[in-house]
């Protein structure tokens, strides 16, 4: 059976991690290869990279780190940030990507979701999709994606693109409500599964945990295939661990190989 | 021991490399990977791995124009038997035809095609993607001492097709998706995973030293 995933996010600026994670026994808490292999040993079913490098020119440093992950972890890794054309695809995949997330390419011109899906397969591209709802009480709901943090509304429905996107060959949606990034209150369970009933490819609910039943509800009431957090894990408040058994206990397939004595 | 890791600019090769060496490790043998085309280390490698992340077709067209290439791995594979995987796409590539955005012809070396995963239940996700247990169809050393069935050990996928055999004599373990999903295919000395071995962890380097040890 398969399982569902836990994937903690790394924010990577100019080569090095920017919220450094509270692990005990970590060397160097902005070196994001570390920080890779220490949910690794952690039992993270994927890690994400997101680069926010805002210069494009210092893309090499982002190749070397994923190219030192690929070489120091045996866990699939998705990168995502500053994807602007197939060729950006490449270069991550060649480093050692197994998944590589577009996110304003692709609201920019859909066309880059399906000429990557042809050359690399469905199963590398992840779009990231940063929604926040848009309509009033009372209303029906109505979500609309946003770029640049969330602070460029563009008038994209993003159910719509969602199950545009899916089509054009992505096989895998990072979904991110842009209301509760940040909060803690919990994933936006309504756009959750708004977006996974609207598309026949995995979603991963992202945005907003703060405690481990959150995590719980992202898959069973948002209808993800996967969670993604980065505060909780990297401060240390859960670790993969404990979200794991937790999910497990609640009645969720979750994969705890070598998780025996871990904390 | 000389592994050559068959290198046609078809994705990634740092962690398959990594990965068989750690697996060499565990063997206790001594032994290099290459990473490569070249069909002088071809003929002379004791094992080949043929890796593969993407589209079938675009996976095809690359093992294509590396010349040389296909005559060095038929020779060495199907002519002196030398023990060789295949991953993901480059298991696949074993296969008659792939069908994936139109038809591409294979290898040929296990007959059976690669179609498009369509799982029983329309609630389930395609690409079948992440950890998922293995069921074994029929016996194989290259899962020896590996954990099995629903409480085993669990291998990382990530994939909208899969190769069906013809017959089931070829197939040596499945993972369950909604039906049947070739996890493991085999014929003589090849063997091929659709799971990705260099990221799953315990059960992958595992399984990459069986093959190391395997003796056919």
């Amino acid at each position: 059976m398969l399982k569902k995933r836990v994937i903690p996010c790394l924010d990577v600026k100019n080569g090095r991690v920017v919220k450094g994670i509270n692990f005990v026994d970590l060397a160097d808490v902005g070196d994001p290869v570390e920080s890779a292999k220490a949910y690794d040993a952690a039992g993270a079913d994927e890690l994400c990279f997101l680069d926010i490098t805002a210069s494009h020119e210092n893309r090499g440093t982002l190749l070397d780190v994923v190219r030192r992950t690929a070489e120091n972890c045996f866990m699939p890794v998705t990168v995502g940030g500053g994807v602007r054309d197939v060729e950006d695809v490449r270069a991550l995949m060649l480093a050692g990507a197994d998944k590589v997330s577009i996110n304003t390419a692709a609201v920019r011109d859909r066309s880059i979701v399906g000429r990557a899906a042809e050359k690399f397969g469905a199963q590398a591209i992840v779009v990231a999709i940063d929604a926040k709802k848009v309509s009033g009480d009372g209303e029906s709901p109505r979500w609309e994606i946003f770029t640049h943090g969330g602070r460029n509304p563009t008038g994209i429905d993003a159910i719509a693109f969602a199950r545009e996107v899916a089509d054009l060959g992505a096989g895998e949606i990072l979904l991110t409500s842009m209301d509760r990034d940040g909060t803690k209150a919990g994933f936006d369970l309504a756009l959750t599964r708004a977006v996974s009933d609207a598309v026949t490819v995995p979603v991963v609910a992202s945005g907003g945990v703060g405690t481990l039943d959150h995590l719980v509800e992202g898959i069973r009431e948002g209808g993800a295939s996967a969670v993604l957090a980065a505060s909780i894990f990297h401060y240390g408040t859960f670790s993969i661990a404990e979200a794991k058994r937790h999910m497990a206990q609640a009645g969720l397939p979750m994969r705890l190989d070598g998780l025996e004595g871990i904390r | 021991m000389k592994i050559a890791l068959i290198d046609y600019g078809a994705g990634n090769l740092h962690s398959a490399a990594k990965a068989l060496m750690r697996a060499l490790d565990e063997t206790g043998q001594r032994g290099e990977v290459f990473m490569g085309a070249d069909p002088d280390v071809i003929a002379t490698a004791d094992r080949i791995v043929l890796p593969g992340d993407g589209a079938f077709r675009d996976c095809r067209e690359n093992l294509a124009i590396v010349s040389g290439l296909e005559a060095a791995l038929d020779h060495a594979v199907r002519g002196k038997g030398r023990p060789f995987l295949g991953i993901c796409v480059g298991m696949q590539l074993l296969a008659t035809r792939g069908l994936e955005r139109g038809i591409t012809a294979g290898l040929g070396w296990i007959p059976g095609d690669v179609v498009r995963l369509a799982p029983a239940d329309p609630a389930l996700k395609v690409p079948h993607m992440g950890w998922n247990t293995l069921a074994m169809t029929s016996g194989h050393p290259v899962l020896d001492g590996i954990s099995l069935g629903p409480q085993g050990l669990h291998a990382y996928f990530l994939h909208s097709y899969h190769l069906i055999p013809e017959g089931t004599g070829n197939l040596i373990a499945t993972a369950e998706y909604g039906g049947p999903v070739s996890a493991i295919v085999g014929r003589d000395t090849v063997i091929g995973t659709q799971f990705h071995p260099e990221k799953s962890q315990v059960l992958g380097v595992k399984l990459l030293a069986n093959f190391l040890k395997w003796a056919p």
